[in-house]
């Protein structure tokens, strides 16, 4: 008993200490927004999806490495950057953007509280204000990091999705078929996941707050080695759980009947073989992910904004000396919170449209961080390489091209 | 109405009218010469069609914000880059600097310059670096709107300005400071646990800047304060002459602590360099575990014979006058170097001077050895309320003291 207590407590030490930046990042990544996504892609389309996740993969470990490599080559964050290089009027407009898209995604996390809790009819009127003044709390008095192991430690959960996705018995040829074969349908609501998974994925408050994350490490320029290869681990877990759950729920939900889901309890049943844990794993899963990541988005929205705009900014620092940091904070989390209370408020339907609007505005954080990373003056010999360049900007093309695809139509009333 | 100030987001795309009163263009930029005065605007870079001329203080008659600059000259040379010229627009704005004053980074939104009239001409100085809202207002609204009406709608909003004088800029090339120069003297003068605060905001090529070149005693007290990791990374990024002048500024205990945190590799470069002296305290004391007695203690105190008198203690005190300020007991060790007692300072000051030292010890001597774990270090302190602990090596010989302050570091760290 004690040799296997020992044992457990090596491995946790070990799990710990790999934990890093890139890490973090990427856990946060499968917060409800993308639960959700993923769940409502293989619900609806089957293993049809699959083929994105190869493409979403690949740029998403370019774009996290360049944010990190410009955290370890600059020391500064990616708004201070912004800021320096590109001038107030263009930082104030990215920080508004930010500000608008992020608090989407905060609204997504507490629409993931109460739709989790919910599954054991725990009114969102008393779950949402809860988490709300509990997350706010956490991070203002300061003891965020060490819950933070928590929560990092309750992403096992995920692992669920894994057996799950083995033992739902999917039909792994067409699955391993449609991973590589990509499949491009002119219809809207196909269109619309694709935007909503690479949004979920590859979401813009991730690239400013990886690369605060890497500056506050102090990692530098000559340890950067070693911390790449944990921000590109991070990306493959990030994507591997993807995987998982959009194969769980084809393959439990897709393979029985096409369905767009509408509430946690649909999304669950792609844990039903665990029978009668399934909704119990399901709620824990995306409560944990979803406060998770309603402590990490606030925090860095509010971070990224005060460091751009020259505010003063950190937990560290009295309410009185720095009013405009705590007053977005508080303000985020009161507006995310609060409109999930509206009576009737679709919780899944606005959690989807939170990951669409996600990758809709991701190109417009890309964009700068390209001519950043270009910038010889700025990053040495850490300048992109020119394969890096051309991805990016064939994924700013692609997804400006299909977000207004998308738009086109809509305005033209195609549904 | 005559208002003497004006603003960095007014003065650019001010007009520039010469002798006859034809507009020659407008003012895009505007520089410093700091080795000439450090404030007033030397140069005002005009863009006058495609290219950009320079307009030197003193060709200038007037300057409003309503009928804009006024020249007395017509001899104006196409603007070219010179390194002695601090160029507002894209040095300054938008860039962090050092608000000495207020003991904080900040970052550049806007200048406040103050319209002087010498009898000839008027000159801009800059009085006001400006940060807050009020000055992204007047950032965001140039151009669009009308100066005067920018003016007005930033009323109600409270100025929140530094004072120029209160500013260092911080340049991380060494030449180009020499320059415009730049000093960091200002940094000196603060409390070091601040300007390791301020370092600490700051990216690492400017925090290199700073330990270059700041004075190596006030360089040390900062870094002392500085979380272990970025030392290193501090120490490393130095020419290992002036680490090694800053680490020996240092006291022993923290310099080994900071060393032990670089790789083998640098911390020897760092050690070559340093006096013989210091080098083998610090040597000594990086043996040590780093969660140990021997990793926590230093080697700073005042040690006295078994035998000694009030008198003695006075005359060593007198001796070591650059440790009083942290010091509070004596520890006395007999013939072979063992400690025997230890004197709270405070009795001293109630003894009379022929008094033997030892009379006045404490009644139970604490110590421990230099293998001693950190965690039973900070039991002994909670559990007799200690300020000082002596350290002891295997054959009893005193090895050092551990102080309060290196217990609140390691609970700190936790």
């Amino acid at each position: 008993m004690l040799k296997t207590l020992k044992r457990f407590r090596y491995h946790l030490a070990v799990f710990f200490a790999v934990i890093g930046p890139g890490f973090i990042t990427a856990n946060v990544d499968n917060d409800s927004g993308g639960i959700f996504t993923y769940s409502a892609a293989g619900a609806r389309y089957g293993y049809l999806p699959l083929w994105t996740l190869l493409p979403i993969t690949l740029v998403l470990i370019i774009t996290q490495e360049m944010c990190s490599r410009m955290g370890a080559a600059t020391g500064k964050g990616l708004s201070d950057l912004i800021r320096e290089e590109f001038g107030l009027r263009i930082t104030f407009l990215m920080m508004a953007l930010l500000v608008l898209v992020n608090l989407t995604n905060v609204m997504a996390e507490f629409a993931g509280v109460a739709s989790s809790l919910e599954l054991f009819r725990v009114s969102r009127y008393i779950s949402v204000p809860l988490a709300a003044v509990g997350v706010w709390f956490l991070a203002v008095k300061g003891n965020y990091k060490s819950v933070e192991k928590i929560f990092l430690f309750g992403c096992f959960l995920y692992v669920t999705y894994i057996i799950s996705g083995f033992l739902v018995k999917p039909d792994w040829k067409t699955a391993a078929i449609y991973s590589v074969k990509p499949v491009l349908m002119l219809e809207p609501g196909y269109i619309y996941m694709l935007i909503g998974m690479v949004g979920t994925t590859i979401a813009p408050w991730m690239q400013f707050y990886l690369q605060s994350a890497v500056v506050e490490k102090g990692i530098t320029a000559k340890e950067y080695a070693a911390s790449r290869v944990e921000v590109i681990v991070g990306c493959i877990v990030t994507d591997v759980v993807a995987f998982f759950i959009i194969v769980a729920c084809a393959g439990a939900i897709y393979s029985v009947k096409p369905t767009d889901i509408q509430d946690a309890a649909e999304a669950a049943v792609a844990l039903k073989p665990f029978g009668q844990y399934a909704f119990l794993l399901f709620s824990a899963g995306l409560l944990n992910a979803s406060v998770f990541a309603a402590c990490v988005l606030p925090l860095s929205t509010a971070y990224s904004v005060c460091e751009g705009l020259g505010f003063e900014s950190g937990v560290n620092r009295r309410m009185g000396e720095a009013p405009v940091f705590y007053g977005l904070y508080t303000l985020l989390i009161a507006v995310g919170a609060g409109v999930t209370l509206i009576p009737s408020f679709p919780l899944v339907t606005m959690i989807l449209l939170s990951q669409v609007l996600n990758g809709m505005l991701l190109p417009f954080v890309l964009i700068p961080m390209i001519l950043l990373i270009n910038k010889h003056d700025l990053m040495g010999e850490f300048v992109n390489p020119r394969w890096f360049n051309l991805i990016a900007w064939i994924t700013v093309v692609i997804i400006i091209g299909v977000s207004m695809a998308y738009i086109g139509f809509i305005l033209r009333g195609v549904h | 109405m005559l208002d003497n100030f004006l603003f960095f987001t007014e003065l650019t795309s001010l007009p520039v009218n010469d002798v006859k009163g034809r507009r020659i263009g407008r003012v895009k930029d505007a520089a410093l010469v700091p080795l000439v005065n450090p404030s007033r605007i030397d140069r005002y870079l005009v863009g006058a069609g495609a290219a950009w001329l320079t307009v030197r203080f003193d060709q200038i008659q007037s300057i409003s914000l309503d009928q804009g600059i006024f020249l007395t000259d017509e001899h104006l040379t196409p603007y070219h880059d010179d390194e002695y010229m601090m160029r507002l627009g894209r040095d300054l704005l938008d860039q962090q600097i050092i608000d000495v004053n207020g003991r904080k980074v900040v970052r550049v939104t806007d200048l406040t310059f103050e319209i002087r009239n010498d009898g000839l001409r008027d000159t801009l100085t800059i009085r006001d670096v400006d940060i807050g809202i009020r000055s992204i207002l007047r950032r965001l609204l140039q151009g669009v709107v009308p100066p005067r009406w920018i003016r007005r709608l930033q009323q109600p909003i409270p100025p929140n300005s530094i004072a120029w004088e209160f500013c260092n800029v911080v340049e991380p090339d060494p030449q180009r400071r020499l320059r415009l120069n730049l000093s960091y003297q200002k940094l000196e003068e603060m409390h070091p646990a601040d300007l390791a605060d301020i370092v600490e905001d700051l990216a690492p090529a400017e925090r290199e800047a700073i330990f270059e070149t700041i004075d190596s005693e006030v360089a040390a007290d900062a870094l002392s304060e500085i979380d272990p990791k970025m030392q290193a990374s501090i120490l490393e990024s130095l020419e290992p002459e002036k680490a090694a002048d800053i680490v020996e500024e240092m006291s022993p205990d923290e310099a080994a602590d900071a060393l032990s945190e670089l790789e083998d590799e640098t911390s020897e470069e760092i050690l070559d360099e340093m006096d013989s002296e210091p080098k083998t305290e610090v040597q000594e004391l990086l043996e040590f575990e780093e969660d140990t007695a021997g990793g926590l203690m230093n080697t700073e105190y005042v040690v006295l014979p078994d035998d000694a008198t009030v008198n003695d203690a006075m005359k060593a005190l007198q001796e070591n006058e650059e440790l009083l300020e942290n010091l509070n007991t004596i520890f006395l060790i007999d013939d072979e170097g063992r400690l025997s007692a230890s004197i709270p300072l405070a009795r001293l000051f109630l003894a009379a001077e022929g008094v033997r030292l030892k009379t006045l010890g404490s009644e139970s001597l604490i110590h421990v050895t230099v293998e001693e774990h950190q965690d039973r270090v900070l039991e002994l302190f909670d559990k007799y309320n200690l300020l000082t602990l002596p350290v002891v090596d295997d054959s009893g010989k005193l090895a050092g003291v551990i102080t309060a302050d290196d217990v609140i570091s390691v609970l700190r760290q936790k």
